[in-house]
């Protein structure tokens, strides 16, 4: 139940998307979120659905596994529609048969129909972009990009290294942590632990006796991990080598292209056309 | 030069006395198993050798370098790698490859050699299928090979195994075993092995067992185990093959002494349906 967690997790395979360079992908990725929010009308969107389509045409990645990342946010998509609905909008109320849809403070107008229906393209459309990004990216790779990109904070003494390994050591043990919740859970259901029924407060509470064990056999890892680190010689970012090098390919230049047009595209959008709609 | 040289070590956590008076000297290419009943020491003298822990009292010297000696404790720790009891918590990164990288990066290996350095630590231990895999989706044993890989990436001369055996199934054990025991004969590695399994025991070269917190035994496997009653008193038991031949012999089936592994017990079974 716990492993089809997507967001986060990586699909190995060796594709035009997954051999570009993490740094660049981590800035088209950023520049991408810019674009769904420069975009002010459905019409802006369609650039960047056709750079959605391309990107996973290009990833090899099964539109399944992208899909499947929104399934993770659904709840909070209905939630953020339902709440533009009643109180984003302003002008003309919907009318059905003479009735407006009218009632204290709330009300269903047109405009706030549209906004929430935006709303949601864009949330998806943000989703799946990164989704791409995090499928197509190994965590190390991932980490490593950020590493570089936040080097010259270095020396502002910010600790790019060890916050870069951290990160990358968390993205790691995820999947180990999962197989023991299971675990746990699974422990603590045979000695008669239920967690399907009862009201929300009642269930938040019997993940506690999941929760402490968890916590504290991360601590325990994370003590035999560093030990384990010790005795490989790890001794912070001074004097270590990279064993990797990230290398910018011409496909990052065929992406910045692609990804500059999409731009071009959204913004001379925003600009020329504020009244598509 | 002696890979380890321990003198009149002395160990304990705050007022709890661990270890006492520790005597051992291990030459290069020796396979040491360290046997003893949980809580004797075994592996706080592990991490002593490798410096996790520094000496109270007395010295622990790995090629002649003191483990008390700020300096030479990276360069005890390249030598000396040690190989834990979890498999989960020696990873760090997602992809073996990846992982494998992080000693030589810690020392400051030039990139180019970094590579030539795993793929001879994955062949060392039979996995050089698994360079682009996920660790976690590796079995008991193979993560065991990986970490052992992690430690050979340093070219390491002492590989400390402390109960790296002890989560695995029989299949995964025997697999890293027969990785380990390849390591010492063909490469020459001083292995220093902590275990529970006297099976394990009866492959090295020599047994060197700890009770409250000082040695006291050190000869051959087939001394130890021939050390009778004094065996339950530090709570070892005999190899199965052993165990066997000895209920065999007090049963009415004479065997001669000195039979630990299966194969002599089968042989000398075998020799004596023959005789009758």
């Amino acid at each position: 139940m716990l492993k089809d967690v997507t967001f986060g997790s990586y699909y190995p395979a060796r594709s035009f998307v997954h051999s570009m360079d993490p740094r660049f992908k981590i800035l088209a990725v950023i520049a991408y979120i810019v674009f769904i929010f420069l975009a002010k009308t459905f019409y802006a969107f369609l650039p960047l659905l056709a750079f959605l389509a391309v990107a996973v045409a290009a990833s090899r990645v099964p539109l399944k596994s992208v899909l499947r990342s929104i399934k993770g946010i659904i709840f909070l998509l209905v939630f953020m529609a339902v709440v533009h609905v009643f109180l984003g909008g302003n002008g003309d109320v919907v009318e059905i048969s003479g009735v407006k849809l009218q009632f204290w403070i709330f009300s269903i107008t047109y405009s706030g129909l549209i906004g929430a229906l935006f709303l949601m393209c864009r949330l998806t459309m943000l989703v799946m972009g990164t989704c791409i990004l995090t499928l197509t990216t190994a965590p190390m790779e991932l980490t490593e990009g950020i590493e570089r990109l936040l080097a010259p904070l270095k020396y502002v003494k910010f600790p790019v290294h060890e916050l870069a390994l951290i990160m990358s050591i968390a993205l790691r043990f995820i999947p180990t942590l999962m197989e023991e919740t299971d675990r746990i859970v699974n422990a603590q259901k045979s000695r008669g632990a239920d967690f399907e029924s009862g009201n929300l407060v009642k269930r938040v509470k019997a993940m506690v006796p999941v929760l402490i064990p968890l916590l504290v056999g991360a601590f325990r890892r994370a003590e035999e991990l560093g030990d384990a680190m010790d005795s490989r010689c790890y001794s912070g970012a001074k004097g270590r080598t990279k064993y990797k090098k990230l290398r910018l390919t011409y496909r990052d230049a065929v992406g910045f292209i692609v990804i500059s047009a999409v731009g071009a595209a959204v913004i001379v959008m925003y600009c020329m056309l504020p009244a598509l709609l | 030069m002696n890979a380890i040289e321990i003198k009149a070590l002395g160990f304990s956590y705050g007022d709890v006395p661990v270890l006492h008076g520790v005597n051992l000297t291990v030459e290069q290419g020796e396979s040491v198993c360290l046997l003893g009943r949980n809580g004797s020491g075994k592996s706080t003298l592990a991490r002593l050798i490798n410096g996790l822990l520094l000496p109270k009292e007395g010295e622990v010297r790995v090629f002649g370098m003191s483990s008390a000696d700020k300096d030479s404790l990276f360069e005890i720790r390249k030598r000396a790698g040690m190989v834990f009891q979890n498999p989960d918590n020696q990873t760090v990164a997602s992809i073996v490859e990846d992982d494998l990288a992080f000693g030589p990066e810690n020392i400051g290996v030039p990139p180019e050699e970094i590579g030539e350095r795993i793929t001879e630590a994955l062949a060392a231990v039979g996995m050089e299928a698994y360079r682009r895999s996920t660790p976690t989706r590796l079995s008991g044993g193979q993560k065991q090979r990986i970490a052992i890989a992690g430690e050979l990436a340093l070219r390491p001369d002492i590989l400390i195994l402390d109960e790296s055996t002890s989560m695995l199934d029989p299949r995964g054990r025997k697999e890293v075993m027969n990785v380990i025991t390849r390591l010492n004969r063909e490469k020459n590695m001083t292995v220093i092995n902590i275990t529970h399994y006297m099976d394990e025991a009866v492959g090295c070269d020599r047994a060197v067992v700890l009770s409250g917190g000082t040695v006291v035994a050190d000869g051959s496997p087939q001394e130890i185990f021939s050390m009778g009653a004094r065996l339950e008193e530090y709570g070892l038991g005999l190899p199965k093959a052993a165990y066997i031949a000895q209920k065999l012999t007090e049963n009415g089936l004479p065997l001669p002494k000195g039979i630990f592994t299966a194969e002599t017990l089968g042989d000398k079974l075998c020799e004596s349906f023959q005789k009758d």
